[in-house]
């Protein structure tokens, strides 16, 4: 593929995704100014001993809405601190995250999360699954309806409606976690190696998913994954953090994940620049995982 | 001796069926490899139970029941041993003032409930005289055999051989239909053979404890059907259950949702917890007496612990990705404890309300065995003191039936409510 048609499938998709953004948001009926904003995010654990750790420190980041973000990075380096203090889940040391032009105190429905297992609840149906987030805001019946019924077409699980979520498989639970994400309609989806757990043809299916709903949907994602194949295919911008304490390193942004939309993701992976990012940044975690061994032989 | 005999039948059963079943039956049926996953240890799934082992099993125990109580389901050929029954007889020697004389002994050895005569005999010559006594099964009994004599033990005469043996006192000699023993006193004591069988007093024969049973049913025990007093076990189970579940799973949530009320209960739940209801029992009869509070305090006490840690474990287990899935879904907190804490609490309740039947029907046959005016523990308890073996049998086969039918109730509740226990 030539620089230059690559360019112009790129001008295309950006596209697409606008008008498809546009959609979205007339069907909503409002037009919010949107966006994360990350400021000087330290983070601190005390340990019962009396040491500490530093997850995090003065991480510094924003993110425009519809953005696609992965993070990479060692264990140890922050990176599901980081996504759980965005999802409000705990609340950091110091630093100041704001969203859509408030600040985060705490969990709520504008920023969804999907896990990597066992967060769905297992006596509620696939529908019911689903349906939870619009349940929970006491949505008339008819209309919830109408979006699980939407939300399972988009994530394939039509046929599967009525069945109890622990008789699916861990791709077909991952998409149902997908769908219920979705149907509460946040404005950030935060996902936590969400297919981690899955087999690599799965794997590669939910990654094709991922960017369609992306595209489709116009929702800023933030994904953390171990894999350096899966953060190039996914990653708009791709963050490689570094551990102890928990660090920016370096951020790219990347073509794959609009190249990637509606194509074969083997075929985006025989791009000659894939090859290239991706020892570059295995290279980089290498070192850093070198690292820390060395620093853990030396303090023992 | 009989029990090393009941021992071996047993397991020769048991092996004798296994390759029956095993290398016969199974190789003409089914042939496969399946049979090598038990070599995985630990997992269980892999070893299912043979219903072929399970049917034999049962008749087996049957089978030795009635095989040691002679009853009258199995034939004649496979009984133990039995007890003699019908008319002994053996010849004692007398010698007095250097003279020998002999005379025969005739005893009817009956069974323990019939009332019967002793035979008539006649005198006989020589200064001995024949004599006839009565002995019940499995019983012996003293013989005064001089007390018809010309010359009786008082003037000297003295038995010197049963059936021609010489017998000293304290000795014995072995007879056809069991054994004469001459006391130190020197009279002779005739214990007729007691076969390999149970005696009824001890195990009375199946079909016995079934005539039994279709009796009590129809005319009840001491005032009360036999449904009565299985009803009213039942009712104290259900009662102290309900009250204990009722306190005992908001006690469990409460402690597994609050430092303050985990702080202020733990102490007392789990001080309480290994103590076992029954040990409880002296004191609840001294504050509430003999009476349904007394019992039912009882039993809300043995399934209070057990729900109240049920409920706490089931609240700690939750998975925190679940609170902040739903967190993030916009849930608020009461709407958090109702869709996501409450349903993922239910299987280790039902695991806890399982286990509580079980301690509280056990418990309350306790407490009747102890004291009650009705109730399966109390139909046994006073069975046994009347000697009604039949019975004390009769009750645990229902205690028992009973104890599992409510484990199997339980199961199928769990099934049907909680589907989705042990999925997560």
């Amino acid at each position: 593929m030539t620089p230059a048609r690559r360019v112009e499938l790129r001008r295309a998709t950006l596209n697409a995704a606008a008008n498809s953004r546009d959609q979205t948001q007339k069907k909503a009926g409002t037009i919010t100014v949107s966006g994360l904003s990350i400021k000087d995010l330290s983070m601190r654990f005390d340990l019962p001993n009396g040491s500490s750790v530093q997850a995090l420190e003065n991480v510094s980041l924003d993110l425009k809405e519809g953005e696609l973000m992965s993070v990479l990075g060692p264990s140890g380096c922050g990176k599901t601190t980081l996504l759980n203090i965005v999802a409000g889940f705990l609340a950091p040391t110091s630093g100041t995250l704001v969203m859509n032009g408030h600040e985060i105190t705490g969990p709520d429905a504008e920023r969804g999360m999907v896990f990597q297992k066992g967060a769905l609840f297992e006596w509620m149906s696939v529908r019911e699954n689903v349906g939870f987030g619009p349940s929970m805001k006491g949505m008339p019946k008819a209309e919830k309806a109408q979006i699980v019924d939407h939300l399972l077409d988009v994530v394939g699980l039509q046929d599967f409606k009525e069945k109890a979520v622990y008789e699916l498989s861990g791709g077909m639970q991952q998409r149902v976690a997908l769908a219920r994400c979705l149907a509460n309609d946040p404005d950030v989806i935060l996902m936590d190696e969400p297919l981690g757990a899955l087999d690599a043809l799965t794997r590669e299916k939910m990654q094709s998913l991922v960017l369609k709903l992306w595209k489709e949907t116009g929702k800023t994602i933030i994904l953390i994954t171990h894999s350096v194949e899966e953060a190039l295919l996914l990653g708009e911008r791709l963050i490689v953090m570094a551990p102890r304490p928990g660090r920016i390193h370096k951020e790219y942004h990347l073509p794959f994940a609009e190249l990637g939309v509606g194509a074969d993701l083997r075929e985006v992976k025989k791009h000659p620049e894939f090859g290239s990012k991706r020892d570059e940044i295995l290279a980089m975690i290498w070192d850093m995982e070198e690292e820390i061994m060395g620093r853990t032989e030396a303090a023992t | 001796m009989t029990g090393f005999f009941v021992l071996a039948i047993y397991i020769g059963v048991f092996v004798v069926s296994f390759f029956l079943v095993t290398k016969v039956v199974h190789r003409a049926t089914v042939r496969d490899f399946t049979s090598l996953k038990t070599v995985t240890f630990g997992d269980e799934s892999a070893v299912r139970p043979n219903r072929w082992a399970g049917v034999i099993s049962i008749l087996t125990i049957f089978l030795i029941w009635g095989m040691f109580t002679g009853s009258a389901l199995l034939p004649k050929f496979l009984h133990a041993p039995a007890p003699f029954v019908g008319t002994a007889e053996f010849t004692y020697t007398a010698e007095a003032n250097g003279q020998r004389d002999d005379a025969t002994v005739t005893v009817l050895v009956h069974p323990r409930e019939q009332d019967v005569e002793a035979p008539e005999v006649a005198p006989g010559d020589g200064f001995a005289k024949n004599d006839s006594a009565t002995i019940a099964q499995w019983r012996t009994g003293l013989i005064r055999v001089d007390s018809n004599d010309e010359i009786t033990k008082a003037d000297g005469a003295e038995v010197v051989a049963i059936n021609g043996q010489p017998i000293a006192r304290g000795e014995t000699v072995k007879i056809d239909s069991g054994s004469v023993t001459l006391s130190d006193k020197g009279t002779p004591n005739f214990a007729p053979s007691r076969g390999w069988q149970m005696e009824p007093l001890y195990l009375p024969p199946p079909e016995e404890v079934w005539t039994r049973t279709v009796q009590v049913v129809k005319e009840g025990f001491r005032g009360f059907t036999l449904w009565e007093h299985l009803g009213y076990s039942l009712f104290r189970v259900v009662v102290g259950f309900f009250f204990g579940a009722l306190v005992g799973i908001p006690l469990g949530y409460a402690m597994g949702l609050s430092n303050w009320f985990r702080g202020w209960f733990d102490p007392i739940v789990e001080f309480m917890r290994p103590v076992p209801p029954l040990a409880l029992i002296p004191l609840v009869i001294i504050w509430f007496g003999i009476g349904e509070s007394g019992k039912i305090i009882l039993l809300f006490l043995a399934a209070l612990w057990i729900m109240a840690i049920a409920a706490r474990s089931g609240v700690s287990g939750v998975n925190i990705s679940k609170v902040h899935a739903a967190y993030s879904l916009g849930a608020s907190k009461s709407q958090i404890m109702r869709y996501v804490i409450v349903p993922n609490s239910l299987p280790e309740i039902f695991t806890g309300a399982r286990v509580a039947m079980g301690v509280c029907w056990g418990t309350v046959v306790a407490a009747e065995l102890v004291a009650a005016e009705q109730g399966a523990g109390m139909m046994i308890m006073v069975a046994s003191r009347f000697q009604n073996t039949d019975i004390v049998i009769l009750g645990i086969i229902l205690i028992g039936i009973i104890g599992f039918g409510i484990d199997m109730l339980m199961r199928y509740a769990e099934r049907i409510l909680v589907p989705w226990k042990g999925k997560a």
